[in-house]
């Protein structure tokens, strides 16, 4: 019932918000999300209990054995985990400002969480691209509906790019499901990795592609991310936090839940290919970053970079990989979450998100300094932070898998503290700029969303085990699979 | 069966009733009318039965392609408003009888099971939009779309009949069950090869109708010119129909020669996909984006076609009843939001007239929103599962090329749909609160209802089919 209630009652909520147009939308969706996040976290304390998976089995159209199926176990509960506490920040971060009684941006934020959660429990194949697909809309509304300049014509970009994806990924998922033995067929997702498993090389090598296509636009890696940037760009604040938080985790999750444990001779064609192609994310990410001039431009660049490394890592297949690139979801959307937060703070006071407009902040606002450059510091990966850990298990199964792959990815380090390092030192230190000279002292609202964020930073940078741990069993599965 | 009797006795009953009744009180007789009929189709559930000489069968496929057809009826007759300016000038009274004509054509077309049976409820149907189609007698666009319509059609009513001599020649026979019989018995090689020109010219007259991919070039006309209530009926029950009796053809009487057709409608389907939906992603006016939209979707139901599974009714029953829906609430808006843009804009169909419609009329936009994301086979929606449906039968036969190419189209497909939705919400227009009747206002909340319950939760009626 507790699956039940976490798929449902943000829809429900969000609904409600969009529908009524209530005066009091902020009170309502953060209430809400707390609520959500508190049940969340019963139920993946219950997970962690008993170490095993909960799920929910219902018939839903049983003449071509489709189930409504969801399951929870340590890599959904991972996601889920990160979906509902981002959410409670994302809602937080809207306090005090013009967008926090819209009812419509906070309905459509509720019914995004919904269908994110959808597709990380999601235990039937067809059932996950449900909400795959369903999370788009929501999205694209908040994005060309209350987005910045140009914002119809980038918006719309982005959503053909991704339908076309997804649409690969639909057609692939078929033609597995077709293959399920029983004349209803199953698409219940461990039947079909027994199934893919045992189909030729050959034709695992286009599923890959099919699968890959759908992911890889959705993470993004090179050279499918030309819709990413701009997109990051022109959404509301909070539709990048949900973008880049937690959206781009499905096309991750996609890859481990689907990919990785039914095309490993797929895998074994084009995995190597698909490696390349993060790593060059990663360093070609960089790169544009170090350049940018736009604050939200250059996280949106890095974002690309990170999620890069994460794609390389568990393309690696092993345990460390897949662990380490988890590890790196959940400190990836924290980090981003809270970046993107500090640069729409900047926004508000000053107008402006030009690096060479800005500067001199920390004379005015300490905390947010302080909390910008722990933010940052885990995004860079500095060890005590919850990046360290992430990026550090991820060069570890890269270097294991490939010497040379691993040095190429190693330099994500250094290029990664040159333009975050650039951000904080445009932004934060030199002389106050003339937006800048009155800039106002945190208030409490903002110092609610970071100061927490940015302890959550720390913590997983101290105490990576708990988590580590509580997600193994079910990677170990996987990785069980490919022996 | 009992239906076709009595949806004829009533248009002809609604002749008279015109005398003394308006056109309000017709619409609520025709309602019931229809209502009597989906009765008694329905109770025929279970019992295959043939009539008329062995010449016309029921079967439940056969009852659920009535079903569909007059739903769509149904629904038409719902959102039919005034005929024009003034109902003393135009002839409510004999539109709604010459529906209830066609609606018997259709189903004459969904249960024959002999030729001739096929032929005349194709007649009926064709002669009764012929008329339908130059209604407005004062616009010379729709003059232009009925004498396009009628000349085209008889052309292609002529070859389909031409296909049929040939097939009665090659065969002796003109029942459905006994033709497919003969086609099994005998080898391929001792039949006649005129046998195959008679196919290929039926399944040319059929494909004619649903406006398939090189016979298209009158749709587009014909939906711009007839006005927009007969092209809301056109484009779902006359296309329901069709899809009926070209798959009881193909798969019912000529499965036996499967692998002579497959490759035509193969390619037919495929050259479908990229025109419609090419040239849809043109379009200026919603009206003719709509028309191409429904040239796209007869290529999908193409796909299917030459799948030729056991599923492949059902595909087509779940395909037909989505798409009518869809189409049935995107016309109904068109209509509304044209009728408001009347006098206001220049063109009242164009995607322009749709700026800023959410604003004020935030439930005209999202019923039309659903329908769109209906058609592009967006998830929640009833369009999404017969997608779904099309790609599985297409897979079970190992069609995958079309099946790429109809990803790429889909693609293309959400282009255009996608339009329609930024136009009402992204754009800024003053369109005020428009004034919608209740019958019109039940009918298309019913459609967008039934589209996402069907969406959430298919299985509602695919266990019927």
């Amino acid at each position: 019932m507790n699956l039940l209630f976490i798929l449902f009652f943000p829809l429900l909520i969000g609904a409600y918000l969009l529908i009524t147009k209530p005066k009091h939308a902020f009170i309502i969706s953060l209430s809400a999300a707390i609520l959500e996040a508190t049940a969340t976290g019963i139920l993946l304390y219950k997970i962690n209990e008993s170490a095993l998976a909960i799920t929910y089995i219902h018939d839903w159209i049983p003449e071509v054995g489709i189930q409504f199926s969801l399951k929870a176990d340590g890599i959904s509960g991972i996601l889920i985990g990160l979906c509902a506490l981002l959410l409670t920040f994302i809602i937080g971060s809207t306090a005090k400002t013009e967008k926090a009684n819209h009812a419509q941006y906070q309905g459509l934020i509720l019914l995004m969480q919904s269908a994110m959660m959808g597709a990380f429990l999601a235990k039937d194949a067809f059932l996950f691209y449900f909400f795959f697909e369903a999370s788009l809309l929501p999205i694209y509304f908040l994005a060309s509906k209350f987005g910045g300049e140009n914002k119809s014509a980038i918006t719309f970009k982005f959503l053909i790019y991704t339908i076309f994806g997804s649409l690969f990924l639909f057609i692939g998922l078929i033609f597995v499901y077709l293959r399920t033995p029983g004349t209803t067929h199953s698409a219940d997702i461990e039947t079909l990795y027994v199934t893919a498993r045992n189909l030729s090389a050959e034709a695992q090598g286009y599923l890959f592609l099919a699968f890959f296509i759908a992911f890889a636009i959705k993470m993004p890696i090179f050279p499918f991310h030309t819709w990413q940037p701009d997109t990051y760009t022109t959404s509301p604040s909070q539709g990048t936090m949900l973008l880049s938080g937690i959206m781009l985790k499905m096309g991750t999750y996609g890859v481990i839940r689907l990919i990785i444990p039914m095309f490993p001779l797929g895998i074994g064609i084009w995995g190597n290919t698909a490696i390349v192609l993060s790593i060059i994310g990663v360093i070609y990410g960089s790169i544009i970053a170090i350049q940018q001039k736009d604050a939200k431009r250059l996280l949106a660049y890095s974002s690309f970079a990170h999620v890069g490394l994460i794609s390389a890592g568990m393309l690696t297949q092993s345990l460390e990989g897949i662990q380490g690139a988890l590890y790196q979801m959940l400190s990836h959307g924290i980090n981003v979450i809270g970046l993107f937060f500090v640069i729409e703070i900047i926004e508000r006071r000053t107008k402006s998100r030009e690096l060479a407009q800005l500067g001199g902040i920390t004379q005015s606002s300490y905390v947010l300094t302080v909390s910008f450059i722990i933010l940052s510091l885990g995004s860079v990966a500095l060890p005590l932070t919850n990046g360290f850990i992430g990026e550090f298990i991820l060069l570890k199964s890269i270097f294991d898998y490939s010497f040379v792959f691993g040095i190429v990815a190693g330099i994500t380090i250094i290029l990664g503290a040159v333009y975050t390092l650039r951000l904080i030192q445009k932004t934060m230190f030199g002389n106050v700029s003339r937006i800048t000279t009155e800039f106002s002292k945190l208030t409490l609202e903002e110092k609610m969303v970071l100061i927490p964020l940015s302890i959550f930073v720390l913590l997983g940078g101290i105490f990576p085990n708990a988590i580590l741990h509580f997600s193994e069993e079910s990677v170990l599965q996987i990785t069980q699979l490919l022996k | 069966m009992t239906a076709i009797i009595a949806l004829s006795l009533f248009g002809i009953s609604n002749l008279f009733l015109g005398f003394w009744f308006p056109r309000k009180v017709l619409q609520v007789l025709t309602l019931l009318f229809l209502a009597i009929g989906m009765g008694l189709t329905a109770i025929d559930w279970n019992h295959e039965l043939l009539w008329f000489g062995n010449m016309f069968r029921t079967s439940n496929t056969s009852i659920n392609f009535s079903l569909i057809i007059q739903l769509a009826a149904f629904l038409v007759v719902a959102l039919s408003r005034g005929f024009g300016a003034d109902d003393e000038h135009t002839h409510p009274a004999e539109y709604y009888a010459i529906l209830l004509f066609s609606v018997v054509g259709a189903i004459l077309m969904v249960s024959f099971d002999h030729m001739i049976m096929l032929f005349v409820g194709l007649e009926i149907l064709s002669v009764a939009m012929y008329v339908l189609t130059g209604s407005d007698k004062r616009n010379l666009k729709s003059n232009e779309a009925a004498l396009k319509y009628f000349l085209m059609g008889a052309f292609a009513t002529g070859i389909l009949l031409f296909g049929i001599t040939l097939v009665y020649g090659a065969t002796r026979s003109f029942y459905v069950s006994n033709l497919a019989n003969i086609i099994a018995a005998t080898a391929p090689e001792s039949m006649p090869s005129f046998l195959y020109i008679g196919v290929l010219l039926m399944v040319v007259g059929l494909l004619f109708k649903v406006s398939a991919a090189p016979f298209h070039f009158w749709t587009p006309d014909v939906y711009d010119g007839a006005p927009t209530i007969f092209t809301m009926f056109m484009s779902t029950v006359v296309k329901t129909a069709g899809f009926a009796a070209l798959y009881h053809i193909l798969s019912g009487v000529f499965g036996g020669i499967y692998s002579t057709w497959v490759l035509t409608i193969y390619f037919i389907s495929m050259l479908t996909l990229i025109i419609g939906n090419v040239t849809a992603a043109y379009q200026q006016s919603v009206k003719r984006m709509l028309a191409y939209s429904s040239i796209s979707h007869a290529g999908y139901m193409l796909m299917t076609v030459s799948a030729n599974q056991i599923s492949s009714t059902s595909t087509i029953l779940y395909y037909s009843l989505s798409y009518t829906l869809a189409t049935v609430a995107a016309f109904a808006v068109l209509i509304i939001v044209s009728e408001y843009q009347t006098g206001r804009k220049e063109k009242p169909e164009d995607y322009a007239s749709f700026e800023g419609l959410a604003k004020n009329n935030p439930g005209l936009a999202f019923c039309f929103t659903i329908s769109l994301l209906s058609l592009a086979g967006i998830p929640l929606t009833a369009g999404f599962w017969g997608k779904f449906f099309i790609f599985s039968d297409s897979f079970n036969r190992n069609i995958i090329y079309p099946v790429i190419l109809a990803i790429l189209m889909s693609a293309v497909g959400i282009y255009y749909y996608f339009k329609g939705i930024i136009f009402m919400y992204f754009k800024d227009g003053d369109i005020e609160k428009i004034e919608v009747p209740t019958l019109f206002k039940i009918a298309l909340w019913f459609c967008t209802i039934a589209t996402l319950a069907l969406g959430v939760y298919p299985n509602m009626v695919k266990s019927l089919f």
